[in-house]
């Protein structure tokens, strides 16, 4: 078995006070340069738990989080930890596209600038790079000063995604990406998933299961704040262990 | 009887006939009032030509010969617009942006609340505060011959469009998608970078329309300016001069001209002014808005 980037201890959440657990004593190791999909059904504390990856949960007042998660064996709660640092280390892409109100080329540019990288030359470098690993290079290579909201649903999903790589992460989180999409943009963004895990921990949350069989190496199946199972995703879907991975991967509930 | 078919028609053509009145009659009023004023301005240039109407410093309108110079008093105008603006739309934003984005929701609630009040308040009330209690002060404080004067008028007039600028700023940054602040966040942007760097500029347009009102607001104010800004017709020379805005002059003199005569219709071309002016500044506010729209 490969290097573990992420591992996760024992990690239990909750909203508010008094309030069930949004998630419950999760437990998982994420394998470094690997796929992996985080499945179940809606309001299971997927997105919950990897908001808790890079700590954009800590913005919702009243939140507690209990446990560690390990980023190369060091906890991100450990109260030293740079947080905004652990953002550039640990990228994230939305359910619906969010490129800011500026051109393509300024919202690949944004992580970078707060970097401090004031060079035209690198960043029109950083520009290209990310937009090719993208894949959408070659779509808006004549119009880098175009707003981003001219482009379709799928181009400002692909947009958002140079975006984050832009500032060259370790760990990719991806919340549904497709949802919003259409079947051939999902496709693409599918197809580039698989193609970033080659330099990034991946981890892509759906609600499709075909999608999870698609792309993922490993799959983990919440429900209602647990971790029910987790494995390598053929194991996961054809001799699932637990009875409820079961009735859900045949449709059973969902 | 009518049919199902026609009474629907009826009940959808109403209302929309209903607001093309309203429309219709809301132009219609402001062209009579543009009408009006041109009529009645115009004729002063029987008496003086646009230059000297224009350039002519001296502004006396009753002695004889009279003099129509309103240099002086479109620069009075010009200076308690801007100084009012250079103090209060800075802080105006400022405060939308602490309302929005940095104070917790129970503690902007009661600004909010503090604002609208402020907003309320009777300008011959701000004026009032204006004589008795600014005056006095800068007075004594600076050692002016009188404090009233453009500084006191510009305060006054600050604390009178603060509230619109900051509600309308606030509107507009409150308005910027959380999804986008999230985006930055998740980049590693610090709480600070994400608001001038994304909040900022996706409000720009909004608070630049802000501002804009602000300063129509602060250009047509007439009894802030008539009570506290000493209304002496000169070139300001300093902060600290009196000075004798167009509405001021229009306000106090108004009531003592005859009907006709060419100081009454001098006061009518301030008037005149005063609406290109401020017409000038709409149609900057409807450009701002319709570029916003082409995307
Ligand atoms: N900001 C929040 N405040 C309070 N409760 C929340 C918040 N976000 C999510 N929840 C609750 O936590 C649970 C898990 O939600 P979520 O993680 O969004 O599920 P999923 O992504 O699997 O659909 C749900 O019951 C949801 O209502
Ligand atoms: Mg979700």
């Amino acid at each position: 078995m490969s290097k573990e980037k992420l591992v996760i201890e024992s990690l239990s959440l909750t909203y508010s006070k008094g309030a069930p657990l949004a998630l419950k004593e999760v437990a998982l190791g994420i394998e470094e340069n690997s796929l992996m999909a985080f499945i179940g059904p809606s309001g299971c504390g997927k997105s919950t738990f990897l908001r808790c990856l890079n700590r954009m949960n800590d913005f919702v007042r009243g939140v507690e989080i209990t446990g560690r998660v390990l980023l190369d064996g060091r906890d991100i709660y450990a109260p030293d930890v740079d947080v905004t640092q652990l953002r550039r280390r640990v990228g994230m892409v939305f359910q619906r596209p969010n490129p800011f109100p500026f051109s393509i080329r300024e919202n690949v540019a944004y992580g970078p600038k707060l970097l401090g990288e004031r060079d035209k030359g690198r960043l029109g470098e950083i520009v290209e790079r990310s937009l090719r690993n993208s894949g959408l290079w070659e779509e808006v290579k004549d119009r880098l000063n175009a707003q981003a909201s001219s482009l379709s649903g799928g181009q400002q999903q692909r947009l958002c995604i140079a975006r984050a790589i832009a500032v060259e992460p370790e760990v990719l989180l991806m919340d549904e990406p497709t949802s919003a999409l259409d079947p051939m943009a999902t496709a693409r963004i599918e197809e580039l998933a698989r193609e970033l895990k080659k330099y990034y921990t991946v981890v892509i949350v759906t609600h499709n299961m075909q999608q999870a069989a698609r792309v993922s190496d490993h799959t983990a199946f919440f429900l209602m704040g647990e971790l029910v199972e987790h494995g390598p995703t053929t194991k996961i879907f054809t001799t699932p262990r637990d009875k409820r991975t079961e009735d859900y991967i045949t449709g059973r509930f969902g | 009887m009518p049919n199902r078919g026609e009474t629907l028609k009826l009940s959808e053509t109403a209302p929309r006939a209903v607001i093309t009145v309203i429309a219709m009659s809301g132009i219609l009023v402001m062209a009579f009032i543009l009408y009006f004023l041109t009529k009645e301005g115009i004729p002063i240039l029987k008496d003086a030509s646009i230059t000297q109407l224009a350039a002519g410093r001296l502004w006396y309108p009753v002695s004889s010969p009279p003099l129509f110079g309103m240099m002086s008093l479109i620069g009075g105008s010009l200076a308690v617009t801007l100084t009012s603006s250079v103090l209060a739309i800075p802080l105006g934003v400022a405060l939308a942006l602490f309302l929005t984005e940095i104070c917790p929701k129970r503690i902007s609630g009661f600004f909010k609340i503090t604002l609208e009040i402020l907003g309320f308040l009777p300008s011959v009330v701000l004026g009032f505060i204006g004589m008795v209690v600014i005056a006095p002060y800068l007075q004594i404080k600076l050692e002016l011959l009188s404090g009233l004067n453009l500084m006191n008028a510009s305060m006054l007039l600050g604390v009178m469009i603060l509230p619109t600028v900051a509600t309308l700023s606030e509107e507009s940054l409150h308005a910027v998608p959380q999804s986008q602040r999230d985006a930055s966040y998740a980049l590693g942007a610090t709480r600070c970078e994400t608001m001038f760097n994304v909040v900022l500029p996706g409000a720009a347009r909004g608070i630049a329309q802000a501002a804009i009102l602000g300063v129509m607001r602060a250009m047509g104010e007439t009894m802030v300016v008539l009570m506290a800004s000493g209304g002496a017709a000169l070139l300001p020379e300093s902060a600290f001069d009196p000075v004798r805005p167009l509405t001021s002059a229009i306000a106090a003199e108004m009531g003592e001209t005859s009907v006709g005569s060419a100081h009454y219709h001098a006061l009518f071309f301030m008037g005149f002014i005063l609406l290109l002016i401020t017409l000038s500044l709409n149609v900057l506010v409807i450009k701002i808005e319709s570029r916003g729209e082409v995307k």
